[in-house]
């Protein structure tokens, strides 16, 4: 098979959607000239014209505001959020009106809306643009979160969320822009909702999604050469979570060990533990260890940053640990 | 402008809907049939009648926490209305929304919002959509004085003077943004100046008279439908009631509240009707003995309707 980037399995997933769906089109802050801080619209603008890649202003609010607007009268809008630090700018349209008012009109309105973000450490860009703020919106009923590691499931997952009638939050990672993975040429989606087992093993289970899947994959084959076989599940879907393959794999290795790039406390791994206790509580035979990202604000150094999330090391020291 | 019958009837009827129904939830709200709060659009009437009278109804709004005027001169269903507000089953959000989320797409009203300039997002959104559409529609954007010091505002107003949607944003400027007076709280006394910042055309237009604001904004409807981009209107205006049912109103002086009552918009036009030999006293009173029953009919259907059932807590929340 082919082998892309996550940026190009991005780009690919746009460009098939916006051949495919004349609503759909693209708005949000350098999008179109510029392709995107990131790179990932690059050439949409030239293909579809100023119409369909928008550039905005630097106004987040009225961003999510008018993208809102526009999917509740019959387009289907994917609107760029450049670093998610910058959502806080736009909470109140999207935790009070994107996602809520589908629900407050009794059912009487779709809102077909993509917000694509990027999120996390990894370029020592300090602590405005590197945070990983997912737990915030998993909080936000009304609204799905979907959070991919790998350009294929990157290419599939964006794909449905453009064809997706409700609002899905899709949150990039800026450290896997550039990294390669298998994408064939034919389409393919990928369901939101549904997790997936990235490696199987029987001793223990390791949860997480996004950048830190390829940390936990890469603790896992050092554990492997010291005889130690993990499962590593992907939850790729954040929001609604599929608990259930976490169960499974949990009722078959009875422990865990979850690892989340975002602060520790209120972080998506305390919610990933919860369920877990309140559907396998008698399978466990270790308490679950959460490896996660540091309470403070991303520091710039180099060295400051590496430790205020997990690594490959931390994460190898803490599966030992549950297995003691 | 001239005034056929048959629109003085229309004009005249919705805002005495409008009063009759909002005086009616005071009365629940007294009497605890009505939990909860609201927001009541009395005295402002000729604003949501006026603007709505001239657009089309596949024309879009967006309404503001004191949106049942709105929602009722929008061609609103009165039944559903008042069920909605109070939580049952048959209201128009199938007792979801309440008095603050009224809405209903089929009829282009985008909604009502509990947040404070939280429609102007939607309604410029909605002006990004028909432009995009080649459609001929326009969005009347409802808001009061106190969101345009609210940064959306702001945000909003560029987006749509710089790709000229056809969004006509229309202040309500009661005077107050809750407590606070525009005095104490606009650096700018005269809130159509605000416009001025983004090279969208304003004009200040007298909120009591239906007709004064039919005028000015059919003109700027026009003018949106030619592909002229946004206006701001600023609808000088008043509240009868208190910004919600626990307000006491320590911030105003009867005498104030005294002066705006006499220009109560639906004196206002009643007279010139009558003036103008349109509407005799006789069709005036047979048109409120119409609302009337009207009102008691939505009131009867709202209190006998059923509460939603409990598995409706978890509908409708995803598609």
């Amino acid at each position: 098979m082919r082998i892309i980037t996550y940026r190009q399995a991005l780009n690919e997933a746009l460009d098939e959607e916006m051949a495919r769906d004349p609503r759909v089109f693209l708005f949000g802050e350098d999008i179109a000239i510029y392709g995107g801080a990131y790179g990932v619209t690059a050439g949409l603008w030239q293909k579809y014209g100023d119409e369909r890649v928008i550039d905005t202003p630097i106004s987040e609010n009225g961003i999510i505001g008018t993208a809102l607007g526009a999917a509740l009268t019959g387009l289907r809008p994917v609107a760029e959020i450049m670093y998610i630090d910058f959502i806080g700018l736009c909470m109140d349209q999207l935790n009070n009106q994107v996602a809520k008012i589908r629900y407050m009109f009794g059912g009487k309105c779709r809102v077909p809306l993509v917000i694509r973000t990027e999120g996390g450490a990894g370029r020592t860009l300090g602590a405005h643009h590197s945070q990983s703020l997912e737990s915030w919106l998993i909080h936000i009923p009304g609204i799905k979160v979907v959070m991919p590691a790998t350009p294929y499931d990157a290419k599939g997952l964006l794909k449905s969320a453009i064809r997706d009638d409700n609002p899905v939050v899709f949150i990039e990672h800026k450290m896997l822009y550039n990294t390669k993975g298998e994408v064939p040429e034919e389409e393919y989606l990928v369901p939101i909702g549904v997790s997936d087992i990235k490696k199987e093993g029987k001793d223990v289970t390791i949860v997480t999604y996004s950048r830190m899947l390829l940390f936990s994959l890469e603790a896992a084959k050092i554990l492997e050469k010291e005889g130690i076989s993990v499962e590593v599940i992907d939850l790729r879907t954040l929001l609604p979570m599929d608990i259930e393959t976490v169960v499974k794999s949990v009722k078959k290795t009875n422990r865990v060990v979850i690892v989340e790039e975002d602060c520790k406390t209120g972080g998506t791994g305390a919610e990933i533990g919860m369920q877990i206790i309140e559907n396998a509580f008698d399978y466990l035979d270790a308490p679950i260890i959460r490896v996660a990202g540091a309470d403070v604000p991303m520091p710039k150094s180099p060295v400051l940053e590496k430790l205020a999330i997990p690594d490959v090391e931390r994460i190898c020291k803490v599966v030992k640990d549950v297995l003691k | 402008m001239e005034i056929t019958k048959e629109l003085a009837i229309k004009l005249l009827k919705q805002m005495m809907e409008i009063r009759q129904f909002e005086d009616m939830i005071m009365e629940l709200l007294a009497k605890n049939i009505a939990e909860g709060g609201s927001h009541l659009y009395a005295g402002m009437e000729a604003v949501a009648v006026g603007a709505i009278s001239v657009i089309n109804p596949d024309d879009y709004i967006t309404s503001t926490h004191r949106g049942h005027g709105h929602a009722i001169a929008k061609d609103g269903d009165l039944k559903a209305l008042m069920a909605e507000i109070l939580g049952k089953k048959t209201g128009v959000c199938k007792g979801k929304g309440g008095s603050l989320h009224l809405a209903d797409l089929s009829k282009g009203n985008l909604g009502a919002n509990g947040i404070v300039g939280g429609g102007i997002g939607i309604a410029t959104g909605a002006g990004l959509s028909i432009k995009l559409k080649k459609e001929n529609k326009v969005v009347l954007c409802f808001f009061g004085d106190g969101a345009t010091n609210n940064g959306i505002f702001f945000e909003c107003l560029n987006m749509a003077s710089l790709w000229k949607l056809p969004v006509i944003y229309i202040c309500e400027n009661n005077k107050y943004a809750m407590s606070v007076s525009v005095e104490r709280s606009h650096a700018v006394k005269d809130i159509t100046k605000k416009a001025l910042a983004f090279d969208i055309p304003s004009e200040n237009v007298d909120g009591q008279d239906v007709l004064a604001v039919r005028e000015v904004v059919e003109k700027w409807v026009n003018y949106a439908r030619q592909g002229n981009g946004p206006s701001f209107i600023v609808a000088n205006t008043y509240r009868y009631y208190g910004h919600s049912r626990s307000d006491p109103r320590v911030y105003r002086t009867r005498e104030e509240e005294k002066f705006w009552r006499e220009r109560d918009p639906i004196i206002i036009f009643g007279n010139k009707m009558k003036e103008m030999g349109i509407l005799n006293e006789e069709e005036i009173n047979q048109i409120e003995e119409e609302v009337k029953k009207e009102i008691e009919e939505a009131v009867d259907f709202a209190i006998k309707s059923p509460y939603p059932e409990p598995e409706e807590l978890y509908t409708d929340l995803y598609v």
